[in-house]
């Protein structure tokens, strides 16, 4: 019953925020087309990993919708095929810095003094970096010398692996900072200090007691890392040093269409084009969740 | 503010230190390591010149004492030789960085031309049609994918309609004012679009947030006009958390930089970093990074000693 009523507002705030939930089908609509692209590729009676020479670049047509790339292959599945790997990098790249980002956070925030400090000089010399630069200097590393053993490293799904892992070393900083932040006002509240005086530990009480209560700060900055790490992801790949072929990603396909922007450059615009929206999209639904689950923060954050 | 920024310098060496020792760490796990490049030029070494080799240029040693061997060179003004270029890595550094500044600067002079208006604007008349239409706008510069966008630039301006070159720097000696000018414009157009999003957000939050406040209110209600509230009581306030926004971009700065400046191929750090990456030149990457991540430390420091500055009541312990 009191997490209906929390939750009437909470939507009613999120449902006036046109901008959000414009956000929010738009992703919804891209995330059905892109996962029923086995779906289509089936109807049209395509394959999207055939190479096929006699068919390179073609004009849009009743088969191939968007024509085809500098190998024969269809565009338009391509780039559905690319998309679930984007997705699929951004919503778990995101979640995976979320739950490091929680940790550091909720201990730096819950401790606090010294252990406090450490972590957050660290948070911040973390951030201070030159980003890029090191995401190709981790994504150029190879695996074979970390000794990781072979049956991974040649996998051809290891490129996604990898990207996760590097995107979830470096995007957990805002989390940290926000869950810290309101850690620090959690903590010191009577019932926590209730579960204190019955005996309740350290873990016990942040996992129970404070973690739900800081919740709407992880899922913002979630929801906005969500975009930026499917940015980055892309530009990676579009460095060669991401997703490899022939594995497809909107940014390796446009790596290749900048070789070929002088003969077919449509070929460059559909992958951005689709980069950008969904980047959008997840930048105005993580700012209406900002509206809609803190309230208190709507002046604050209605001026910014 | 002289312990601060002692306290801050002394933070900033320490992050380049541990920085120093991962890069260098991690350099040594890319493929091709430089013995495994004489082997592969010289087909006539056997294994044992190899170990030799190895020996003789000391990599046969632990990481860390490779690693304190490589600072004492570079403290003591040793910065190693690049592969790539042929050259000592501080002649390579060098004019790369003034190309680099050179694009960061023209965009972020252009871009708050731009923003800063822009930002005031829409704060004048928040939610309505003009505020809705810049927020979008600004939204949309934030969201864009900087390479996708010198893509299309590229598309239109220089193979659509032929109007501007596609990238590099051209002559540098023989070549007048416009000549020189023309290489610049697309890189910059990308950079400007790609951050002024940011600015234009945080200029018009800031405005609001002035605009609210009492001394406002009193020069209102003393008759200034909206002009005089403006440009006189409110905009050197609003302008005090945009300094440090500006500050403290760099790191994202010379992300973008790298992106723009390898697609147009324009000889600045960032695409200096990504050359010496993935050619193997581990002297030159090494310096580059830690230069990039330098300038970045520094960027930080002015944002908080410009943030000290402007606002006395700001009280660091």
């Amino acid at each position: 019953m009191k997490s209906l009523l929390i939750a009437r507002p909470t939507l009613q705030r999120f449902l006036a925020h046109r901008l959000a939930l414009t956000g929010g089908v738009l992703l919804c609509v891209l995330a059905v087309l892109i996962f029923s692209a086995p779906l289509l590729e089936a109807a049209l009676g395509l394959d999207t990993d055939t190479v096929s020479l006699l068919q390179r670049l073609q004009e849009p047509s009743m088969q191939h919708w968007l024509g085809t790339d500098e190998l024969g292959r269809d565009v338009l599945l391509r780039i559905l095929y690319g998309g679930q790997v984007s997705l699929v990098v951004g919503l778990v790249g995101a979640a995976a810095a979320a739950l490091v980002g929680t940790a550091v956070g909720l201990v730096a925030g819950y401790f606090g003094g010294r252990c406090d400090m450490i972590l957050m000089r660290f948070t911040d010399g973390v951030i201070a970096l030159p980003l890029l630069p090191l995401l190709i200097v981790l994504a150029a590393v190879d695996l074979n010398k970390l000794g990781l053993p072979a049956a991974l490293t040649q996998a051809e799904t290891v490129s996604l692996y990898r990207i996760i892992v590097i995107v979830a070393l470096f995007g957990w900083t805002q989390v940290a900072r926000l869950v810290r932040g309101a850690t620090l006002s959690v903590r010191e509240r009577e019932y926590v200090l209730a579960a204190k005086s019955v005996g309740a530990g350290p873990l016990r009480i942040m996992a129970v007691h404070i973690l739900p209560n800081v919740i709407s700060p992880i899922i913002i900055a979630t929801t906005l890392s969500v975009g930026h790490i499917i940015l980055l992801e892309s530009v990676l790949s579009f460095l060669g040093l991401g997703i490899q072929p022939p594995l497809p990603s909107w940014g390796n396909m446009l790596s290749n269409a900048q070789e070929l922007l002088w003969s077919a450059p449509h070929l460059a615009f559909y992958p951005g084009a689709l980069i950008f929206v969904t980047v959008i999209a997840c930048n105005f639904l993580g700012d209406g969740l900002q509206d809609a689950l803190d309230p208190r923060s709507q002046l604050a954050n209605k001026s910014r | 503010m002289i312990s601060l920024t002692l306290n801050r310098l002394a933070q900033a060496a320490i992050v380049l230190l541990l920085m120093s020792f991962a890069v260098y760490g991690l350099m040594g796990l890319m493929p091709g390591d430089p013995i495994d490049l004489m082997i592969s030029a010289d087909p006539n070494l056997s294994a044992a010149d190899a170990q030799r080799l190895k020996a003789l240029y000391g990599l046969d040693q632990p990481i860390v004492e490779r690693w304190l061997r490589w600072l004492g060179n570079t403290l003591s003004g040793d910065f190693g030789h690049s592969r790539l270029y042929a050259a000592p890595v501080l002649q390579v550094l060098g004019p790369a960085l003034a190309n680099t500044l050179l694009l960061l600067g023209s965009s972020v002079l252009v871009s708050l031309i731009i923003a800063l208006p822009a930002g005031i604007f829409a704060a004048l008349k928040p939610y309505s049609m003009r505020d809705y239409l810049i927020n979008g706008l600004a939204f949309a510069g934030i969201s864009i994918p900087a390479f996708w966008l010198a893509l299309m630039l590229i598309g239109l301006f220089a193979v659509q309609w032929n109007l501007l070159p596609a990238g590099g720097t051209g002559d540098l000696q023989a070549s007048g004012f416009w000549q020189r000018l023309q290489y610049l414009i697309l890189p910059v157009m990308t950079l400007t679009i790609a951050s002024i999003g940011g600015h234009i957000r945080f200029m018009r939050g800031a405005m609001l947030e002035v605009l609210r406040q009492d001394y406002i209110r009193t020069a209102r209600a003393k008759g200034a006009n909206t002009r005089r509230i403006v440009l006189y009581h409110a905009l050197r306030n609003a302008l005090i958390p945009v300094v440090t926004v500006l500050a403290l971009e760099f790191g994202t700065l010379f992300s973008g930089a790298l992106v723009t400046e390898t697609v147009f191929a324009w000889p600045g750090m960032g695409k200096l970093i990504y050359d010496a990456i993935l050619g193997n030149d581990f002297n030159l990457a090494l310096m580059a990074l830690l230069l990039a991540t330098g300038v970045t430390l520094l960027g930080n420091l002015l944002a908080d000693l410009a943030y000290a500055w402007l606002d006395p009541r700001i009280q660091y312990q």
